[in-house]
């Protein structure tokens, strides 16, 4: 079967996803490209019996004049021959509305000299707006073949299809020659490279982009030595004659081709934005929004979790029942399946927030969000994007992480993801509960305001404050190689297509599962070693250990309290209960010992570990919050002789929790929307050592 | 000369000129060019962003780019 690429080129907001869903279905595969976090986004589509497409959905991009990482993708493709993915032929997509805004990009593409279609998408809302096309006419005018489609109502696809297969039939030639701008310049360009595409060299010149075997520096070589150079202001005027002389073009060619009827209906947008963009009403729809988002990750999606959690355990519990005891079982249930748990009780925060977020992206209401936070977050180095991400971190930081992908500003959304974390998350809740309840007093002040409600108030406080604080820092710190400049297109308002929403649903949880789970696993069964296995005798002997102790101290003990004594006794003789002991040092000036030192470490699985570990090495047995909190209560500290859990050391507790980065699975989400183990490692180191001088700070004061 | 920015809420012009080197390429690209008509959709709180109906493209811009398109007077 013969195969040909072809590239989906197109301003944002043309539905080029829905027409690239359209075409490839689920056969579609999201990575990203080398080096960069852009998504890439292929697949393939069997036009006939003999010819395979492989479709490579570009970035969308207004023009060829890049300004971001993601447009240059587009130039770097389109001007590099020995790509792999390089175009037989080229599909711009366009929306029938903005028909003058898209051409600009599509005469670009045309000049280049490739095999170009021309797409207009969403052909079935003509009628309602009163707009004509003469298709054979603009089909001459602008030399190419032209489809009508529709990727909502499925319309033209075959029309489309047939003229890719064609696509050897179709004009290589420019339609509006960008020479004409300075042609004396143009003419002496041509004349030192006259091998190569005239409007190539052009873009070569005026991008800040890699080409591959036709650098820029050679260009700029033998240009000075033929040619005269042009400052950076005169390219720029050049550049701004080159697109007015581009839509003098298109309003000419539009002029004769396409008629609209002024008083066909326009209402819905106007009214929409007056209410969704308004200075008061605007801001309150948008927190019921936020809440309801909030609502469902938080509340909602618990109900799946539980029994994501309780199939686990029982699978696990199965499982050890079945297979012959030893070693290998026990990986398997204590360390595999519950790894594998812990990746897969994520899915259904991640995918709720991924309906919601594609839903509002769709919907052309992201765009109004943006506009409405700008100002505030632009403050903070932050874009209008991230206000979605931040408050979803408050449920859990793993879809927040991800639902920053949604930011184009390569620094915003880098900010966006490095600050994430200092959101109080759902997991710290049951760490700040216990302490709280141990350490703050139940008491009301005024008459009205709870302690222990004021301290878990100002813990999630204090991490927003964190975020935007650290957000501030790094856009001082963090250099851009791009100036970003604002301008953001505002949509029309849409349904959402469900098959988009369905695609995005489906492919974000993938990517998470497969991109951040092996990571999670990885981690999750290094962990169950560490806990499982000791360095010396008494671990590997321990029920001698714990019968001895017993019987030195003559007490009597149910079958159940000697298997409890035995987990606290094996624990803290693992290598995890070494590792515990060793950095007590460390944390003793925090107000901590050994034992909250070893939960502070097992908790690097997820954060709500800490209470369960902390029963295991008080050999509680049960997972009871009173009674592990009696436990704690007697808990006295070796130094002082005080109780461990006092107002100091709970205030130290609770701001290390705050403060510190304390979960595989963000660090490794981090890692794959990066692409690099640098971000995630500064965070964990930053972070860490950031959240122990405060507690230091915090238990030195008030100790 | 007045600029987008001393627009108010709802009102019409048309671009009479452009300053290149404060304006991003994109902005032009998207139809910001002289002679177009420019009108002021909403402005956010405290005037940024401004959101503008460009020759039937919608779009926001922030103030302080706004400042360097000028318009005609009335």
């Amino acid at each position: 079967m013969r195969q040909i690429n072809v590239a989906l080129v197109g301003n944002p907001n043309t539905g080029k996803s829905s027409v690239f869903n359209r075409l490839t279905g689920l056969n579609q595969k999201i990575g990203n490209y080398p080096g960069i976090t852009i998504e890439k986004k292929e697949g393939v589509c069997k036009l006939s019996r003999l010819l395979k497409a492989y479709i490579l959905d570009l970035p969308g991009t207004y023009s060829l004049n890049a300004s971001s990482l993601d447009e240059n993708v587009v130039i770097e493709l389109l001007l590099n021959k020995n790509d792999k993915d390089y175009p037989d032929v080229v599909v711009v997509v366009s929306d029938i509305e903005n028909l003058k805004r898209n051409l600009l990009l599509f005469t670009q593409i045309k000049d280049l000299g490739l095999p170009c279609i021309l797409a207009i998408n969403m052909a079935d809302r003509m009628d309602r707006k009163g707009i004509s096309i003469d298709i054979p006419k603009l089909e001459e005018k602008l030399k190419t073949k032209i489809a009508l489609i529709s990727a909502r109502k499925n319309m033209g696809f075959d029309k489309l299809k047939e003229l890719i297969t064609n696509y050897k039939q179709l004009s290589t030639d420019s339609c509006c020659d960008a020479s004409k701008i300075d042609k004396e310049y143009f003419h002496e360009l041509k004349d030192t490279f006259p091998n190569q595409n005239i409007y190539k060299l052009w873009l070569i010149i005026t991008q800040d982009v890699n080409f591959g075997n036709l650098n820029r520096n050679k260009v700029e070589e033998k240009k000075q030595q033929s040619l005269r150079t042009k400052s950076d202001s005169e390219i720029k005027r050049l550049q701004q004659k080159e697109i007015i002389a581009r839509y003098i073009f298109i309003n000419d060619t539009l002029k004769v081709t396409l008629k609209k009827d002024l008083n066909a209906a326009k209402g819905l947008r106007a009214s929409l934005d007056q209410i969704l963009m308004h200075k008061f009403w605007g801001y309150i729809i948008f927190a019921i929004i936020l809440l309801l988002i909030f609502q469902v990750i938080y509340d909602w999606s618990a109900y799946p979790m539980d029994f994501i959690d309780q199939s686990f355990a029982s699978l696990s519990e199965w499982l050890k029942n079945t297979l012959p005891a030893g070693q290998f079982t026990n990986l398997i249930t204590e360390g595999i399946i519950p790894g594998v748990g812990g990746i897969v009780i994520f899915i259904p925060q991640i995918a709720f927030l991924f309906l919601f977020i594609s839903i509002l992206e769709e919907s052309g209401y992201m765009s109004r969000v943006v506009f409405l936070t700008d100002r505030i977050m632009k403050k903070f180095g932050l874009s209008g994007k991230s206000i979605v991400p931040l408050v979803s971190g408050t449920a859990c930081a793993i879809p927040a992480v991800m639902a920053s992908r949604n930011i184009e500003n390569w620094k915003e959304r880098l900010i966006t993801i490095l600050v994430i974390p200092f959101t109080t998350c759902s997991a710290r809740l049951p760490v700040y509960l216990i302490i709280i309840s141990l350490v703050i007093p139940d008491e009301t002040v005024l008459g009205i305001f709870n302690y222990q409600a004021l301290t878990l108030l100002m813990l999630y406080f204090l991490g927003f404050g964190m975020a935007f604080f650290s957000a501030w820092l790094l856009s001082k710190i963090l250099k851009s190689s791009f100036k970003s400049y604002f301008v953001v297109e505002m949509p029309n308002y849409k349904v959402p297509i469900l098959k988009n929403v369905g695609i995005t649903v489906y492919e974000k949880t993938k990517s998470f599962v497969i991109g951040a789970g092996k990571i999670i696993l990885a981690i999750s069964v290094v962990l169950w070693f560490l806990a499982s296995y000791g360095p010396n005798d008494k671990f590997d002997n321990a029920e001698k250990y714990v019968s001895q102790n017993i019987q030195n101290e003559n007490i009597e003990l149910s079958e159940e309290e000697f298997s409890t004594q035995l987990a606290s006794y094996k624990l803290r003789h693992s290598y995890i209960g070494y590792m515990g002991k060793s950095i007590e040092p460390i944390v003793q000036p925090l107000g901590y010992d050994w034992k909250i030192g070893i939960a502070i470490i097992t908790s690097f699985a997820a954060r709500e570990v800490f209470v369960g570990s902390l029963a295991t090495i008080y050999s509680v047995g049960s997972e009871n919050e009173e009674t592990i909190k009696n436990r704690m209560t007697q808990e006295i500290n070796p130094v002082s002789g005080g109780k461990i859990f006092n107002l100091a050391s709970g205030i130290s507790l609770l701001l290390f929790y705050a403060f510190a980065l304390q979960c595989m699975s963000t660090l490794a989400v981090v890692k794959r929307e990066t692409n690099t183990w640098k971000w995630p490692m500064l965070q964990l180191v930053i972070m860490s050592v950031f959240a122990y001088i405060v507690s230091l700070i915090a238990y030195q004061i008030l100790k | 000369m007045k600029s987008v920015a001393d627009l108010k809420r709802g009102q019409k012009s048309i671009i009479t000129e452009i300053s290149t080197d404060h304006l991003p390429l994109k902005l032009l690209e998207m139809g910001c060019l002289p002679g177009n008509t420019v009108e002021v959709v909403e402005i956010a709180q405290v005037k940024d962003p401004i959101y503008l109906n460009i020759n039937d493209t919608f779009l926001a811009i922030r103030l302080e780019t706004a400042k360097y398109i000028f318009v005609d007077k009335d």
